[in-house]
């Protein structure tokens, strides 16, 4: 056993608006820069729909994530090594950008600057790649916001597999929920697998998955590998960037910027253990199905004794360990089992996990008899379908759902007893298997979520990693040229001028 | 006077892009990692570039292994195998004909791409429009070079290219007088090569330092980074 940390994040879909506040705040820190207009680290999609890029999760198509071959060797889905190689000067899995969006900007100036006319003056559009006048933009960053475009379109969801998607197109039986979508930072990324430079790499001390810009030379097998479509090449640069967990704000002990700024509350940090030696057999579990528990399996108790004594032996600093026992994502994960990796099938073990959403009890209301048990309705009843929930997050294991929605509904019914009616009803908590008191936490965290217990972040103690007296009066992120930055534009070796603060080591 | 310029064109000026060529792609690998890098244009445009730098990188590929090979090689080593001086000619002109006859139709998509596609040809800096159109005409000269080795079959030309360039590379003096009296197209054709050379250390071209054949070699796939490290 070899026993590491890492910080996982929970994102409570439930109480989701679709406010994009995290992926604008996130744009505005990380990827606001020529060459990654198209980027969003993070991003919220509507669905059902086929996302961003276009139909990320049809791996048909993209041939992200792992595979097992016919021996039930676990193997990148783009191919082995030599594979891989051989699809080096041209990658037929690559997206195109017209898979995200050609970005665009328009002509503000226009406003100003327009002569009198009969009509008021409009800002047209323009590509930021040519320059040149677009006559009409053909996809965006959210591009099927509130469920946009028609339903033959969003329908291409891979999520609809195993289900009669028709009915949902009607009007009546429409459903739609928001997605927030970031870098999984995987315990078995396969983006790290596919780098040929091995410019990409997973950090021992919290997790998170890192592109070494210094050493990144632009194969860009890691944009196909990674089955969420969260590597971004940067046209301009010539490297590929990805989500950092701001990891620069962790190492602080203070939550992503996604986190931080995320007006519902929905998001939370906190500390995983987990067995490093057994990443590669629970990722080869033979059943897609059985991959969700296969992953609750390799994370370990942090209340556990033998396991306390065997992660100190690791190297996993106290502060961690005391973190772990408070973690909010142990506590939906593990404890409540309420929140679920997105596409366990991928089997790249994700580490940013989702609760997944309620719903109107439509049918049931319609027919005014809403079918209780124990005061919780009947899960099947709610307008997004289960099958659906179940084939986003469970690799199509329906009762795992059923069980979190459950929950979930208890929750309220409990709460409402409480509340509302003036009297504790524990039944529907114990229908669900819980103990009332778990629900009471549950509520704590979940309805009430304060700051923190949304976010418990142990300091990176770098100081013992590096002699920090070095670092005194450093630049923080620069180009690998000291503090020099990037405004002259002649450089001896052609340096893309890029006015961020992105890569580059040697500050 | 020719013969003037003859000894700085072969004799110095190989030395010059030598020096250039190691030295600044050091430098800049040591200082500047982060311009390092393929620069590929793949995800702006995907048309012409999956037939077009498949052909010309095998192609190039295949014409620069045949170089080093076939210009480094002693003679005698040949001699030893019993391999006559015009069939390594003809062997020499067969590859470098079939994989130049590729890398022709590779380069010949790609400057198109790049210069006709407005996407490519506004990301493009100078330098990438630069070194492909001198890899182009570096290879209609070597392609052009076979009809004129086609007149003479018996090797004497190519063993004097030979000892030329093995005499650069062991630091023997007098290496420029061995190719005075070759054709035009070899002596253009050595000049531009020499002349990537120099220019290599400043565009794309470095990448080809980089080709990442140790990822065969990687035990397992994954790889976690120590802090500190």
């Amino acid at each position: 056993m070899k026993i590491r940390a890492q910080i996982g994040m929970v994102l409570n879909l439930d109480k989701c608006i679709g406010c994009h506040t995290c992926s604008v705040t996130c744009k505005n820190v990380w990827t606001s820069r020529e060459g990654m207009e198209y980027a969003w680290f993070n991003n919220v999609e509507t669905k059902p729909g086929i996302g961003y890029p276009d139909e990320w999760e049809n791996q048909d198509r993209h041939n992200g994530g792992w595979e097992l071959t016919k021996g039930g060797k676990l193997r990148p889905k783009l191919g082995g090594k030599l594979s891989v190689l051989a699809k080096i000067f041209a990658n037929p899995d690559l997206p195109e950008i017209d898979d995200y969006y050609e970005p665009f900007t328009f002509d503000y100036e226009h406003l100003h600057n327009a002569p009198e006319m009969k009509a008021p003056p409009t800002a047209r559009p323009r590509s930021l790649l040519t320059g040149q006048r677009m006559e009409k933009i053909k996809a965006g960053p959210n591009w099927e916001d509130i469920l946009g475009g028609e339903f033959a379109s969003r329908s291409r969801d891979k999520n609809f597999e195993d289900i009669e998607k028709e009915i949902f197109g009607q009007f009546e039986n429409t459903f739609m929920m928001y997605l927030p979508r970031l870098c999984e930072h995987c315990l078995n990324p396969t983006c790290v697998a596919a780098c040929p430079s091995g410019a990409i790499y997973k950090r021992e001390e919290d997790g998170i998955v890192l592109i070494d810009q210094d050493k990144c030379r632009g194969w860009r097998m890691c944009v196909s590998a990674c089955p969420y479509k969260k590597i971004y090449y940067n046209w301009k640069s010539g490297k590929s960037e990805k989500c950092t967990f701001c990891y620069p704000r962790i190492e602080a002990g203070e939550p992503t910027v996604c986190s931080e700024t995320c007006v519902g509350r929905i998001r939370y940090l906190g500390v995983l253990l987990y067995d490093a030696d057994r990443i590669k057999e629970v990722a080869s579990t033979p059943d897609e199905e059985g991959l969700y528990e296969a992953q609750l399996g390799i994370f370990l108790d942090p209340n556990d004794p033998k396991v306390i004594k065997q992660a100190r032996k690791d190297g996993v600093p106290d502060a961690w360990l005391a973190a772990a026992k408070r973690s909010p994502v142990w506590k939906m994960a593990m404890d409540w089992r309420i929140a679920f990796p997105l596409h366990p099938e991928y089997r790249t073990l994700p580490m940013v996990w989702y609760v997944p959403p309620l719903s109107p009890i439509q049918a049931a209301a319609q027919r005014r008899e809403i079918g209780l048990r124990e005061g919780i309705p009947d899960v099947s009843e709610l307008r997004i379908p289960v099958k659906y929930l179940a084939n986003l997050l469970t690799a199509g294991d329906e009762a795992p759902v059923r069980r979190a929605l459950e929950r979930m509904l208890a929750m309220r019914a409990y709460m409402r007893s409480i509340t509302v009616d003036g009297r504790v009803d524990e039944r529907p908590v114990r229908a669900v298997g819980m103990k009332p008191s778990e629900v009471d936490e549950m509520y704590h965290i979940m309805a009430i979520a304060n700051y923190e217990d949304r976010f418990v972040i142990p300091t990176s103690h770098r100081e013992h990693a590096e002699d920090a007296y070095a670092l005194r009066g450093g630049c923080g992120f620069s180009f690998g040229d000291g503090c020099a930055g990037t405004s002259s534009t002649s450089r001896l070796f052609g340096t893309p001028s890029d006015p961020s603060g992105f890569g580059g080591g040697r500050g | 006077m020719a013969e003037y310029v003859n000894t700085l064109l072969f004799g110095f000026y190989p030395y010059l892009c030598l020096t250039v060529f190691l030295l600044g792609s050091y430098l800049r690998f040591e200082r500047d990692q982060y311009s390092w890098r393929s620069g590929s244009s793949q995800l702006l445009r995907r048309r012409q570039l999956i037939w077009g730098s498949n052909l010309f990188h095998i192609g190039i590929l295949v014409i620069f292994v045949g170089h080093f090979v076939g210009l480094l090689t002693p003679i005698a080593f040949f001699d030893w195998l019993g391999i006559s001086h015009t069939a390594k000619q003809l062997m020499a002109m067969l590859i470098g004909g079939v994989a130049g006859f590729f890398c022709f139709i590779g380069m010949t998509m790609l400057i198109h791409r790049r210069l006709f596609d407005p996407r490519i040809r506004k990301t493009s800096s100078f330098g990438d429009i630069a070194v492909l159109l001198l890899l182009y005409t570096q290879l209609i000269l070597g392609l052009a070079s076979i009809l004129v080795s086609l007149e003479h079959l018996d090797g004497s030309e190519m063993l004097r290219l030979m000892t030329w360039a093995q005499d650069i590379v062991m630091f023997r003096a007098g290496a420029a007088d061995g190719v005075a009296n070759v054709h035009i197209i070899f002596k253009l054709h050595l000049f531009l090569g020499m002349t990537l050379f120099l220019v290599f250390p400043f565009t794309r071209l470095v990448h080809a330092w980089s080709a990442p054949i140790w990822y065969l070699g990687r035990r397992g796939y994954q790889i976690v980074r120590r802090r500190g490290a």
